[in-house]
C-alpha cells in the first residue's frame, strides 16, 4: 500500500501525519522544504468555535458565517464538517505546541472578518509560520520512524492514469532531474495558482500554477475559477504584493478614504453591524466604489493608530515591525495606505466531500482544491481547510489504499523532457489575466482577454506554455460564463445575484484540446 | 543609478565556477536583490561587460518577504536575504552575488541545505508527548519557532562544519521550542543530543546572532536552552 502526498505545505503536512498516526507510509513530495511553503506566511490566525471569551459562540454560527461569506456557494455537508471538526483541530494544534496565547478559558482569540464572535486562533501576525513549524517538527517523528519519506526538491511531472484511474505519479528532482516513478493513490496539495498573476499576489512564487495546468491536460476537472479573492489591505513591495492582516482591522484598525479632504470611514458608516469586518468581497468592492467617487481621493488608508500600546505589543507586534521595514511607516503612529491585491483562490481542482477527485485514487486538499469556500473565503478558514482537508483526504486515500490495483506495477516509466513556462509569456498572461478580472468585471474585457490568450496560443510554445495557457482560459471562460454577481466574482454588466441560474459550481474540463464548461448543482445539506 | 553586479556562477555541481559582471541600471533604490535577479533572468538577450551572453541565473525564492528562508546567499560577502537587501544599500553602486559557501553548490547561487535537515532529524527534535504551555514557555516557543532555516547563521559560525559533530545555530534555536514546552522527565533524548551536539561545541562567540536575518533572540534561547538542557539536569 503506498500513498503519495504533492505539496507540503499545510494540506500535505496534515495529510502524511493523519496517515502516519495510522501507521500507514506514506512519501512527501515537495518542489521545497515545508518551511518555504506559503503557509508560513499565513499571519492572522485560524477558526474555531472554542468559545473562550464568553460570547456564547458555537458550531453552528461558525457554520452559518462561513456559508454566507461564501454567498451560498460552498458545499454544506462539507462545511459542516470543516466547522464541527475545528475545535478539535485547534485543540490539536495546540497540543503539539503551536504557542498560542492562554487565558483561564483556554485559548485566546480575535475577531477577524465575516464573523461577530471572536473565534480566530493566532499566534501574533505569524500564524501560519508557527502551524507549520509544529507539524514539520511532528512529521520529522514520523520521518525517523519511517513512515514518512520526503521527497523534498521535487517537482511533480504527471500522474500515471490507467482508463481513468490514477495508478501513481511521476516527479523529478529539481536539482538533478532525475525522475521517479510513486506507485500508489496521489494526494494533491500543491497550493494556490499565485503563477498565473506573477508577482502580483500576496503569496508564493513556488505556487506556479503548472502543477494545476498540468492536472488539467490530464482530464483532472477544476471547478470555480473565476472566483478570485482579492484582500483589500495589500501594499505593492518589490516583486509582489505585501498583505496586511486582517488581524489589524480584527484588533480596531479602521478603513478610511478623504472624501472632501476629511477622513471619511466609509466602512462604518455604512455597515454598522460588522463595519471593518465584513467580509473581503464586500470590503474591496466597497475600496473601488469610494475611489472612483469625483469628491474622494483615490488611496484609502488603514488606520491603526486608536490600538492599545499592549495589544501592539503582546498581538501585533510582528505586523508593526513589517510596516516599518517595507514601507517606512509606524502604523501605531500614521495611518497606513491600502489597496487591494489578489490573495486567494477559492476555485482549483473539483473535490467532493470526501476529497475525491473525477479521477478515481486520486484526492486534492488545501487551497489547490476547491472546498469549503464558496465564493468568497473568510479569513482564518483556509489554514483550517489546508489541516482539515488534508487529514479527510488522506483518510479517504486510507479507505481505497487496500485495493489489489494500486499495488499493481505501474503500466510505464517513460522519461519526458522538462518544460517551464518562459518569464515573458509568464508575465503576458498575468497581464491579460489582471486586466479582465479585476474585482469589478464586465463581458467586453474578459471576451477580449479570451481572444488574446487563444492568439497567444502559438505552435512555438512548450508544453508546459500551452497548458499554462489553457488553465488561464479556463479561468477567464469560467467567469464568462457565470452571468450574475456573486461574493469575489462582481460584474458591472450583471450586478445581481441569481440564485435560480447561477446558484451552481462552474465546472471546467479539458477534452480533446476543447475546453468544456459546465455548471452543476451543490449537493444537498443532510439532515445531521 | 547604474549597478556593476558581479555573480559567482556555476553551471551544476561539478562546473567549475566563474564570474560573470552585468550592468543593471534603475532609480529604484527600493528595489530587492531578488527583484534584480527575477528582472535579470526576464530581460531578452542580457549579455554581460564583455558582450557574452548571460544564460538564466539560478536562485531560489518563494515568499519574497523574508519568511521562508530560501533566498539566502552571499551578498557582498554578507550571507542575507536577496529578498531583503535594497539597492539603496549599495551606495558605490556595486554587488557582488555569491552562494552560501558552506554548502554544496547545485547551480548558481544554488545550494543544497540537506544537511540543515538532517542535522534537525539527528538531535531528535520532535515531541514526545503534549506540549505543556506556559507563559515565559510561550515566549520562547514563538521566538524558537520563527527559525527560517535559511543557513545563515551557519555561514558565519566559526564552529560549524556541514557534516561534522557541532550543529549551531539553526539546529539550537528550534530546539527551543520542545525544550521549553516538555517536561523534564519527557525530553531524555532531546537533552542528551543537545549536550552533545549542541552545547559541547558552541563557543558562544554569537556571530550568529548578529547575523540572523529574522534577527531572532539567538542569545536569550541559547542561555534558556542551556539553564534547560544543561545546567538543571547537573545541578539538580
Ligand atoms: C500572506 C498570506 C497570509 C495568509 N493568512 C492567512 C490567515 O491568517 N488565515 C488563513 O486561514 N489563511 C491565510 N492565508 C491562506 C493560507 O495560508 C493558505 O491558503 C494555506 O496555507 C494553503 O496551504 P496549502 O497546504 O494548501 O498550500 P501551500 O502552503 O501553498 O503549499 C503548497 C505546497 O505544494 C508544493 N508545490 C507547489 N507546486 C508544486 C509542484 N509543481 N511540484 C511539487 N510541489 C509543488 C509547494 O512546494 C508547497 O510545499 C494567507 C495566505 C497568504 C499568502
Ligand atoms: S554562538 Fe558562535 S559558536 Fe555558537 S552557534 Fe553561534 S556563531 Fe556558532
Ligand atoms: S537562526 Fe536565524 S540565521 Fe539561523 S537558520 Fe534560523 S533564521 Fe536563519
Ligand atoms: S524569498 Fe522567502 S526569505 Fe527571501
Amino acid at each position: 500500500m503506498s500513498i503519495n502526498i504533492i505539496g507540503a505545505g499545510l494540506a500535505g503536512l496534515s495529510a502524511a501525519l493523519t496517515l502516519a498516526e495510522q501507521n500507514i507510509p506514506c512519501n512527501l513530495v515537495s518542489y521545497a522544504q515545508s518551511e518555504r511553503s506559503q503557509s508560513v506566511m499565513a499571519e492572522g490566525g485560524i477558526n474555531a468555535a472554542l468559545d473562550t471569551s464568553g460570547e456564547q459562540d458555537t458550531v453552528e454560527e461558525h457554520y452559518a458565517d462561513t456559508l454566507k461569506g461564501g454567498v451560498y456557494l460552498a458545499d454544506e455537508n462539507a462545511v459542516w464538517g470543516l466547522c464541527s471538526h475545528a475545535p478539535e483541530i485547534v485543540t490539536k494544534l495546540d497540543r503539539l505546541g503551536v504557542p498560542f496565547s492562554h487565558n483561564d478559558r483556554g485559548i485566546v482569540q480575535r475577531y477577524f472578518g465575516g464573523q461577530k464572535k471572536k473565534r480566530t486562533a493566532y499566534v501574533k501576525a505569524s500564524t501560519g509560520k508557527m502551524l507549520v513549524t509544529a507539524l514539520i517538527d511532528e512529521v520529522r517523528k514520523y520521518e525517523v520512524k519511517g513512515l514518512i519519506t520526503r521527497y523534498p526538491r521535487h517537482r511533480f511531472v504527471q500522474l500515471v492514469l490507467d482508463d481513468g484511474t490514477c495508478k501513481g505519479v511521476r516527479i523529478a528532482d529539481r536539482f538533478t532531474g532525475e525522475p521517479t516513478v510513486l506507485p500508489g493513490s496521489v494526494i494533491i496539495a500543491c497550493g494556490g495558482m499565485a503563477g498565473l498573476f506573477d508577482g502580483m499576489t500576496t503569496g508564493s512564487t513556488h505556487n506556479t500554477s503548472d502543477a494545476v495546468a498540468t492536472l488539467f491536460s490530464q482530464g483532472v476537472e477544476l471547478s470555480n475559477l473565476e472566483f478570485v479573492q482579492y484582500h483589500p489591505t495589500t501594499i505593492g513591495i518589490s516583486g509582489k504584493r505585501l498583505l496586511i492582516s486582517e488581524a489589524a482591522r480584527g484588533e480596531g484598525g479602521r478603513l478610511f478614504v478623504r472624501r472632501n479632504g476629511e477622513p471619511w470611514y466609509f466602512m462604518e458608516e455604512k455597515y454598522p453591524e460588522l463595519k471593518n469586518l465584513m467580509p473581503r468581497d464586500v470590503v474591496s468592492a466597497e475600496m473601488v466604489a469610494v475611489t472612483a467617487r469625483d469628491d474622494c481621493e483615490t488611496q484609502v488608508y488603514l488606520d491603526m493608530t486608536g490600538i492599545d500600546k499592549k495589544v501592539w505589543k503582546s498581538r501585533l507586534s510582528d505586523l508593526g515591525d513589517q510596516c516599518i521595514h517595507y514601507i517606512a511607516v509606524d502604523p501605531i503612529k500614521e495611518p497606513i495606505p491600502v489597496s487591494p491585491g489578489i490573495h486567494y483562490f477559492m476555485g482549483g481542482i473539483r473535490v467532493d466531500e470526501k476529497h475525491r477527485t473525477n479521477i478515481d485514487d486520486l484526492f486534492a486538499a488545501g487551497e489547490c482544491a476547491c472546498q469549503y469556500h464558496g465564493a468568497n473565503r473568510l479569513g482564518g478558514n483556509s489554514l483550517l481547510g489546508a489541516i482539515y482537508g488534508g487529514r479527510v483526504a488522506a483518510q479517504s486515500a486510507m479507505e481505497k489504499a487496500g485495493d489489489e490495483h494500486i499495488k499493481a506495477e505501474v503500466p510505464y516509466q517513460t522519461k519526458t523532457d522538462h518544460y517551464e513556462v518562459s518569464p515573458a509569456l509568464a508575465e503576458r498572461i498575468s497581464a491579460v489575466l489582471y486586466r479582465s478580472l479585476p474585482i469589478m468585471r464586465n463581458e467586453a474585457d474578459m471576451a477580449a482577454a479570451q481572444q488574446e490568450l487563444n492568439a497567444m496560443l502559438t505552435p512555438d510554445l512548450n508544453e508546459a506554455e500551452k497548458r499554462r495557457l489553457y488553465l488561464a482560459l479556463a479561468m477567464v471562460r469560467s467567469a464568462i460564463n457565470r452571468k450574475e454577481s456573486r461574493g469575489a466574482h462582481k460584474r458591472t454588466d450583471y450586478p445581481e445575484r441569481d440564485d435560480t441560474n447561477y446558484r451552481k459550481q462552474s465546472v471546467v474540463s479539458f477534452k480533446d484540446g476543447q475546453i468544456i464548461l459546465t455548471l452543476s448543482d451543490i449537493p444537498e445539506r443532510r439532515t445531521k | 543609478m547604474n549597478y556593476t553586479i558581479d555573480i559567482l556562477r556555476q553551471e551544476n555541481r561539478v562546473a567549475q565556477p566563474y564570474r560573470q559582471t552585468v550592468h543593471f541600471a534603475t532609480d529604484d533604490a527600493e528595489m530587492t536583490v531578488a527583484t534584480l535577479l527575477k528582472t535579470l533572468n526576464a530581460t531578452p538577450d542580457l549579455t554581460d561587460t564583455d558582450g557574452k551572453a548571460v544564460s538564466e541565473i539560478e536562485w531560489e525564492c518563494s515568499c519574497l518577504q523574508k519568511k521562508c528562508g530560501a533566498c539566502a546567499m552571499r551578498i557582498n560577502k554578507k550571507p542575507q536575504l536577496a529578498c531583503d537587501t535594497k539597492l539603496g544599500e549599495f551606495k558605490d553602486g556595486k554587488i557582488s552575488l555569491e552562494p552560501l559557501k558552506k554548502f554544496p553548490v547545485i547551480a548558481d547561487l544554488i545550494v543544497d541545505r540537506s544537511v540543515m535537515f538532517e542535522n534537525l532529524k539527528n538531535i531528535g527534535l520532535w515531541l514526545e508527548k503534549e506540549a505543556r504551555h506556559t507563559k515565559k514557555g510561550e515566549d520562547v516557543a514563538y521566538e524558537a519557532s520563527r527559525c527560517l532555516q535559511c543557513g545563515c547563521c551557519l555561514e558565519v559560525c566559526p564552529n560549524f562544519i556541514p557534516g561534522e559533530d557541532f550543529y549551531s545555530a539553526a539546529s539550537f534555536v528550534p530546539s527551543g521550542r520542545v525544550l521549553s514546552e516538555l517536561p523534564k522527565k519527557d525530553k531524555a533524548d532531546i537533552l542528551n543530543s543537545y549536550v552533545d551536539k549542541i552545547y559541547k561545541g558552541c563557543g558562544k562567540s554569537l556571530s550568529c546572532r548578529d547575523i540572523c536575518p529574522a534577527q531572532i533572540d539567538i542569545e536569550h534561547l541559547l542561555v534558556n536552552n542551556n539553564a534547560v538542557a544543561v545546567w538543571k539536569r547537573f545541578l539538580k
